[in-house]
């Protein structure tokens, strides 16, 4: 469904990615894990076309995609939830739904509406409260809720437990794990790497811009040698 | 009391033009962090409009201040189309230089094809009409200019909360990306900036013309300056700051003009400028700041 061939991307002189190369398949859930400053944040930007890149390749569906803008992307069916949100604080919840389905008719968008409302009951009591003004959880669910609102196929996520209490986390992960079983398709980016591994179908392992492992959740969650990229440490460091 | 009641109305005549400026450069400034010089071409325009159609096509005001309204909102688009567009995502300071350099552009093509001279129109016949309400005289035009600016900011208030257009417009002005990423088109939604930024300078046009009835190459600058001081005032990037801003600029500048000694009114305002520095000492975010108040 996503390909990514030989990706580089840079800022100004510096490359925040080298030749990253990575495939999502319909209905998966694939993680993207590494340690901060990886790239993982670049790369999601650079496939929502928040970033040009500067080499390579993205195909969505078969349709080479590398530099569309990022609205053409929502219309092909591709959405981001970025890092810490970025709602509309100044906007109502709904307000911000609204902004959300901005690209479908009025009618889908009230019947997405009633969708997202149905899925997390949490919006439709705050209806009429400014996004600034939620809560972590609160705000996070709306992030989500507000990609839905375009009814994508493909959902990129940006550290989507990122400052949530662990019962929080939780429910984000429950959600990721059931809006698959709806048939969307999901690349994950998350600093929880061991948590994400837990719902992931396959991950990538980026470090220092490049792709250093890849394969099957289960199996990563194996090896020592990515020690530093579960638990955010180097090994030895801060042991006792 | 009544010198009390007839500052405000006559403050807030002089602070609608102000009023429906500002909002426009807050609007731009929200969607593009530009703070736009070239507003006040609208205007200059607008003058040149007033000019050949009340003196050179002898048509009514009525007609010119449709034409007033209408070419300041394409002088609007097409700055935008052919200035800005093209620094889009350029260092703040570049955009700004460039909106200066709009300004040159425009007084330079006026200075060559129209001439550096002062040119007059006659002004509304019932522009110097005056109303005598107990002891208060309640000029016409005054009245008139309110009564059209709660019109003009009532329409953008619904448009800008009630419309899908409007709350793209928000959206945008308070993170550019994010609306992107939303499905916002930032060509579309920029242009529509500078639709409604040029429709709100239009109506400022045609009743600032109304009173000064002159055209020169200059003649959008003061108004420019006074609108941008209002959306500073107002708290850069703020709707309802914008138009409060405009108000107090106003009222302020009617104050001092009644008030000052006489030797002094010819500096009106230098002393007006003097108190927005001292405001901006006490309270440098502005009357209503961001965070605080609603964004465009």
């Amino acid at each position: 469904m996503l390909q990514i061939n030989n990706l580089t991307t840079r800022y100004g002189a510096i490359a925040a990615l080298r030749g990253v190369s990575l495939s999502v398949e319909a209905e998966e859930i694939v993680g993207l894990i590494g340690p901060n400053g990886a790239g993982k944040t670049t790369l999601l930007n650079s496939v929502a076309g928040l970033l040009r890149p500067a080499e390579g390749d993205i195909y969505l569906n078969g349709e080479r995609v590398a530099g569309s803008s990022p609205d053409a992307m929502l219309r092909l069916g591709l959405a981001l939830v970025p890092e810490h949100r970025r709602l509309f604080s100044q906007m109502s919840v709904a307000e911000n739904l609204k902004i959300g389905g901005v690209s479908v008719g009025a009618k889908e968008r009230a019947q997405l509406m009633d969708e997202c409302v149905d899925l997390f009951p949490v919006l439709g009591r705050k209806w009429e409260t400014r996004a600034g003004f939620l809560s972590g959880g609160e705000a996070q669910q709306l992030a989500v809720a507000r990609a839905l609102m375009s009814n994508p196929r493909i959902i990129l996520m940006d550290e989507p437990s990122l400052g949530l209490a662990p019962m929080l986390v939780d429910l984000i992960f429950d959600l990721v794990d059931r809006l698959r079983r709806e048939g969307k398709t999901l690349l994950v980016v998350e600093q929880n790497a061991t948590r994400l591994l837990q719902v992931a179908d396959r991950a990538y392992v980026l470090r220092t811009h490049e792709i250093v492992a890849q394969g099957r959740a289960s199996d990563l969650l194996q090896r020592d040698d990515l020690f530093d990229v579960f638990v955010g440490r180097p090994r030895g460091e801060g042991d006792d | 009391m009544t010198d009390l009641v007839q500052t405000l109305i006559d403050g807030l005549g002089r602070g609608s033009i102000y009023a429906l400026l500002a909002l426009g450069i807050a609007l731009i400034f929200g969607v593009m962090h530009l703070l736009n010089f070239a507003h006040g071409e609208t205007v200059t325009v607008g003058a040149y409009i007033a000019y050949a159609s009340l003196v050179e096509m002898e048509l009514s005001w009525w007609v010119t201040a449709i034409l007033i309204f209408f070419g300041a909102i394409a002088i609007s688009v097409v700055i935008e189309f052919v200035a800005f567009r093209w620094v889009r995502g350029a260092e703040d300071f570049t955009m700004l230089l460039t909106s200066f350099g709009v300004v040159f552009v425009v007084q330079a093509f006026f200075v060559m094809y129209a001439g550096a001279t002062v040119r007059s129109f006659p002004r509304p016949e019932w522009a110097d009409r005056v109303w005598q309400v107990g002891d208060l005289n309640v000029g016409v035009i005054d009245v008139v200019t309110i009564g059209a600016t709660a019109i003009s900011l009532a329409v953008t208030a619904y448009v800008l909360r009630r419309t899908m257009f409007g709350t793209s417009l928000r959206a945008a002005a308070e993170d550019f990306d994010a609306a992107r990423l939303m499905g916002v088109r930032s060509n579309r939604v920029i242009r529509q900036a500078f639709i409604v930024a040029g429709a709100l300078a239009g109506v400022a046009a045609v009743f600032y013309l109304m009173r000064t009835g002159q055209a020169r190459p200059v003649v959008g600058l003061a108004p420019m300056l006074k609108g941008i001081l209002a959306a500073i005032v107002g708290g850069l990037g703020s709707l309802s700051g914008a138009v409060l801003g405009g108000f107090v600029l106003g009222i302020t500048e009617v104050v001092l003009r009644a008030w000052l000694p006489e030797y002094l009114v010819g500096l009106t305002d230098a002393v007006v400028f003097a108190f927005i520095g001292l405001f901006f000492v006490f309270r440098p975010q502005g009357l209503i700041p961001v965070e605080a108040g609603e964004r465009v």
